[in-house]
């Protein structure tokens, strides 16, 4: 086992170096195949481990620590290089190399026509390694080297279309953003180096039931070591994830290439957060106040999102408002104590998240790079495959199924998650309830919205100017045929089956899995903190709130079918009668235009200040402006002086030696 | 005193006034279609001079075993080292001439006698250690150089850079006779060793009076600030292949006699003078510097380089230690190697008609049209502007370090300074080869000894040349050793 743990790790790094160096030397082709085939080998050694945790197929798995080299060894501070692999992490490597390989895959054909292919490919692997890297960490140091491995390599997939001003912004964006997170997150790994005196997350975790209770100062007051410890993490937890107030990269972050936004920021870097507080779940629990903080954020994401969601006409857009409310929905599981349900929705969410990304961008591949939702419509007899691809993710994602029966896979874990919340029964945990539960009707309302605008209805493709630029006709041309005469075309296989396997576990992850990772201490192993009670009482909350979800997805279905498919004016009366309301969140809550007038515009004026008083103003003007000017003066002396007259050229000899004489007779 | 012993010290400028007075008859003889033969034979008598310098300095000999004629004459290592420089300065020199004169058809056998004259002159400069020597061999030097200087003769230029540089000479040569006669007259003696032991002690007045003028007359043979203003207009306006001389072997040889002059006669009085050198050093970098980057005209930057570089040697000489001699003799050798070849390359700068490209806005493109010798001009301007691994980096590297183990970390840390000034012109050189459209003069093609000769200066400044720094540094550290015999 130690062998596969090192070959999943590092294969894919060593796909990235030979890819990335060898790049056009090597072709297309040869790094392609490189790593993919490096993914694939990672993910069949992976699933493996996982079953072994399970212990199914008489497969077997026990938590172990693999070394690989010692790191920093400086006074009190050692910690290595090690790879530590046990449930938790084997979750996360099924996801994280499952997703991946497929990624590698469909882009085969998604990136068929792209120039830079070798390049994009060994970045997906380089991603891959550190997402990796992070997941198997030790010790709070490699897993930031992880966590910001993740963030190059995500900075440089959304930014991969270089030439384009659009994804250069969002890549910084994204950079930027993460940087406030990932202040939040180095403070809180400095301050648990202070309090523990060291940074292995086994002894660190070991000692903190011991730290309750006691306080720390920090900005001048005294306050509960443990919450603030916590608090920081999480404030790193926010920016990965995207969480309320830290969110704003996620959905710019789709100007990246769609299988970027599936692998990345739907199904592995976005959950990194989650991870990391499971992985450091029994430290959270030591501090009640963090975990409020995580259900109040969580909650609040869930719902802020999805309401944005409704309202966007970007397919990807609509996906990923869609992942970060997904994502709060994971948090607020843990904050109520649940990390097992939000373990086990991040691994359901990983397939059909995915899948809907990689659905997306098929139907972008058919639609000749067209976004927009309003330029589709009829697509499911064009795109059939596809199509039942999207049926099962929007299924998954809504929480479709009977109540012990069957469900698709977000069936599952969503229902889980808004249970543990009401069965907590604080008023935090309440207020998490029925934020979910809302949100739930809103993603109900928005994937079927989605699925309407694109599979059903007229087809209203020749307003998109991709489609006019495809078919050299305007709408005036067109006339009648609102397809424009273009013929959308389905997928090539090495796209189709990816699609067909994530199929698969949108619809099946739940179901097998479930009693596992919701009910199953043995399963966890202690790799996370197992709540026991709150699982007990999980199962005993009222019959209403295990129909909670049921109703409110019927429910949202039910608005989505009125609105987009029996009367089409609806939308539109509504926007018209409430105007405001829709301005508000179409506008995403007008959170980028706070940003950038209360952060980007006065740190741009203060750069401002620096570059022309300080910069230009004071040390270029006495520095290198200034001796360029005194060089250039002293030339211009000099060539006077100069003057091809032998007198003066005479009396300036006579001169300095008078100069001379004077000088050393004083 | 052993007459034989004292012929046999000296016996290279035997060899070269002999040769001189013969290859004259032969040009009064046979006219002036024996200007190459003579050419040829002045370069195999300077050869066979060089040859005779081998033992001298390979061992390294100094003190009174070298001492020729009662101590008037020193052929000792420190003179070996400098008579070899100027040997194969004036070897390149005679190499280069033909071509050029050729055109003109002005290859007259003055050329080379007047310039074995003139290496005569200088050969007897760095050995002298006696006022009355020196000025021999100074005004030897001067006299054939300001012919030289006015070689083309019907040429206005020529004519008037001949004249420029005799009548500042004179001045020069009569500050210095003064500060002679003062010397002589304060001290009553006019040897070096004299000088040095009067001096010691308390310094009359006259004295001072007397060292300060020597060392200004010397300092218009180095062309330093502020006795440098013959120098641009007399390296423009006089043949190239003079310029290339003037620039190479004059000042080797002067700047040899100054050390001597300045650490041995004056030795005991290095704080009266210090002061003066460090000025000076400091003034002609500065104004070497910023003459330079004002210039079109490639002779005249060259020019102005030339005096900038001697600012870089004085601060050896102001160090005044072994050290100090020894990383000036360094840079010196270093210096005749890049001076050469970029004369050279001058030299090669030509159209299909002979003209000369003179300025920068007809060399702008040239690496295109002749790329290798827009190479080598690359390497040895990169290396006159001293930046590393190009072996010019080797040269100011040791002159400061020699500098600050004399404690004068100031005057080191603005010689750096400054030689970003002047970094910027050789900078400019590049630029205007490499990234500038280009001209529209043809560059026409050049001989075989004008590349032989590019070619090996380019190979000396090139990294290449670290390998022979080990033994350079020991020669100049023999020869340095030198000075310092005395007591």
């Amino acid at each position: 086992m130690q062998t596969s743990i090192l070959l999943i790790v590092f294969l894919p790094l060593l796909a990235a170096i030979v890819g990335g160096l060898g790049n056009r030397a090597l072709g297309n082709t040869v790094v392609k195949s490189l790593t993919t085939g490096a993914l694939f080998v990672s993910c069949a050694l992976s699933w493996p481990i996982f079953l072994g945790f399970l212990g199914w197929f008489g497969l077997s798995a026990e938590t172990q620590v693999v070394p690989v080299m010692t790191w920093v060894q400086s006074g009190t501070l050692t910690f290595d290089w090690a790879l530590r692999v046990d449930t938790l992490t084997a979750v996360m490597l099924v996801v994280i190399t499952t997703v991946s390989a497929l990624v590698h895959l469909y882009s085969w054909g998604y990136m068929e026509e792209d120039p830079d292919q070798p390049r994009f490919f060994a970045y997906l692997s380089l991603f891959t390694f550190a997402m990796l890297m992070l997941v198997t960490a030790d010790n709070l140091v490699q897993m930031f080297f992880g966590w910001e491995g993740v963030g190059l390599a995500s900075y440089l997939l959304i930014g991969f279309w270089f030439r384009k001003p659009s994804a250069n912004k969002a890549a910084i964006k994204a950079f930027v953003v993460n940087r406030v997170g990932d202040l939040g997150f180095m403070l809180g790994i400095f301050g648990t180096y202070l309090v523990f005196q060291t940074t292995s997350i086994p002894e660190i975790l070991a000692a903190a039931p011991g730290m309750s209770g006691s306080t720390i100062g920090f900005l001048g007051y005294r306050l509960q070591t443990m919450d603030i410890l916590c608090i920081l993490l999480f404030i790193g937890a926010m920016g990965k994830s995207a969480q309320l107030g830290l969110h704003t990269w996620l959905p710019d972050a789709m100007e990246g290439p769609t299988p970027v936004s599936a692998l990345i920021h739907a199904a592995t870097m976005v959950t990194a957060g989650v991870f990391m507080v499971c992985r450091l779940s029994p430290m959270f629990e030591t501090a009640p106040v963090a975990l409020g903080v995580v259900t109040f954020i969580g909650a609040a994401t869930c719902f802020f999102a999805a309401t944005i969601g409704t309202t966007q006409w970007d397919i990807k857009r609509v996906i990923a408002y869609s992942t970060c409310s997904q994502l709060g929905y994971m948090f607020f599981a843990a904050g109520v104590g649940a990390y097992g349900a939000a373990m086990f929705h991040l691994f359901t969410h990983a397939f059909f998240k995915a899948l809907l990304f990689l659905g997306a961008g098929s139907v972008i591949h058919a639609m000749h790079h067209e976004q927009d939702m309003r330029y589709y419509g009829n697509l499911r007899k064009h795109i059939p495959l596809t199509f039942w691809a999207m049926m099962a993710g929007t299924l998954a994602i809504t929480g479709v199924g009977v109540l012990y029966v069957f469900g698709f896979a977000g069936f599952y874990s969503k229902d889980a998650i808004l249970e543990a919340a009401y069965a907590r029964g604080t008023g935090l945990g309440n207020f998490a309830f029925w934020a979910g539960a809302f949100a739930a009707l809103l993603t109900s309302f928005y994937s079927w919205r989605l699925m309407f605008l694109t599979f059903w209805g007229r087809p209203r493709w020749i307003e998109s100017e991709h489609i006019q630029h495809s078919v050299h006709k305007t709408p005036e041309e067109a006339g009648e045929d609102t397809t424009g005469g273009y013929h959308p075309h389905e997928s090539p296989a090495s796209m189709l089956v990816p699609l067909g396997v994530l199929t698969l576990g949108a619809i099946f992850a739940g179901f097998l899995f479930t009693g596992d990772f919701i009910d199953s201490e043995a399963f966890w192993g202690g790799s996370i903190y197992y709540n026991e009670n709150l699982i007990h009482a999980l199962h005993g909350v009222p019959y209403w709130v295990k129909l909670t979800a049921t109703f409110v997805m019927l429910t949202g279905f039910a608005i989505a079918w009125f609105a987009y498919i029996r009367d089409t004016s609806i939308p539109g009366k509504f926007v018209e009668q409430f105007r405001l309301v829709h301005a508000f969140v179409y506008n995403k809550w007008y959170f980028d235009e706070l940003y950038h007038a209360v952060f980007v515009k006065p740190a741009f004026w203060l750069g401002r200040q620096f570059w022309l008083r300080g910069d230009k103003g004071l040390i270029d003007r006495f520095g290198p402006d200034g001796a360029a000017w005194a060089v250039a003066q002293g030339s211009a002396v000099a060539k006077r002086v100069q003057s091809g007259y032998l007198t003066s050229y005479a009396l300036i000899m006579l001169l300095g030696l008078v100069a001379a004489i004077t000088w050393v007779l004083m | 005193m052993d007459y034989s012993i004292s012929l046999r010290l000296i016996a290279p400028e035997i060899l070269l006034s002999v040769s001189g007075l013969v290859l004259l008859l032969v040009a009064a003889w046979g006219g002036q279609k024996t200007g190459r033969l003579v050419s040829i034979l002045s370069a195999a008598a300077l050869f066979g001079a060089g040859l005779m310098l081998f033992p001298t300095l390979h061992l390294g000999v100094v003190g009174p075993d070298t001492f020729a004629f009662g101590d008037q004459f020193r052929a000792d290592a420190f003179a070996a080292f400098a008579k070899a420089l100027i040997y194969l300065a004036g070897i390149g020199c005679l190499m280069v001439a033909p071509t050029y004169f050729d055109r003109l058809k002005a290859m007259k056998p003055e050329y080379p006698v007047l310039l074995l004259f003139a290496v005569l002159g200088m050969s007897i400069m760095v050995s002298a250690s006696d006022f009355l020597t020196l000025y021999i061999g100074l005004e030897l030097n001067s006299l054939a150089a300001y012919v030289l200087a006015a070689f083309l003769r019907n040429d206005t230029r020529s004519a008037e850079s001949g004249l420029k540089y005799f009548v500042l000479g004179a001045l020069a040569s009569g500050i210095l006779l003064y500060g002679m006669s003062l010397l002589y007259g304060f001290t009553g003696t006019t040897s070096f060793e004299g000088v040095r032991v009067a001096l010691s002690g308390e310094m009359s007045t006259g004295m001072l009076f007397g060292l300060i003028f020597v060392l200004a007359g010397l300092a218009f043979k180095i062309s330093a600030v502020p006795f440098h203003m013959w120098t641009p207009d007399v390296y423009e306006g006089a043949p190239t292949p003079v310029t290339t001389f003037f620039a190479t072997a004059p000042k080797v040889a002067a700047i040899a006699l100054t050390a001597r002059v300045a650490l041995d006669a004056f030795g005991t009085q290095v704080d009266a003078w210090r002061q003066v050198v460090i000025f000076a050093a400091l003034a002609s970098i500065l104004v070497g510097a910023l003459g330079a980057i004002g210039q079109q005209n490639l002779k005249r930057l060259l020019a102005y380089s030339s005096i900038n570089n001697v600012g870089f040697i004085l601060i050896g000489l102001a160090a005044g230690t072994v050290g100090g001699v020894g990383a000036m003799l360094v840079y010196l050798a270093i210096y005749v190697a890049m001076s050469l070849g970029s004369f050279v390359a001058l030299l090669m700068l030509r159209d299909e008609n002979g003209d000369a490209l003179a300025t920068f806005a007809d060399i702008s493109g040239l690496s295109a049209k002749r790329p290798a010798l827009a190479w080598c001009l690359l390497a040895l301007m990169f290396s006159l502007a001293g930046i590393p691994p190009l072996l010019g980096f080797f040269g100011k590297f040791v002159v400061f370090q020699a500098g600050v183990e004399a404690d004068m970390v100031a005057l080191a840390a603005f010689g750096i300074a400054a030689s970003v000034i002047g970094a910027f012109y050789y900078i400019k050189f590049v630029k205007v080869m490499f990234f500038d459209d280009a001209s529209e003069r043809s560059v026409a093609d050049s001989t075989t000894a004008h590349w032989v000769l590019l070619v090996v200066t380019t190979a000396i400044v090139s990294p290449l040349g670290y390998l022979v720094t080990p033994s350079l540094g020991d020669l100049t550290d023999k020869a340095a050793s030198a000075l310092f015999l005395l007591p």
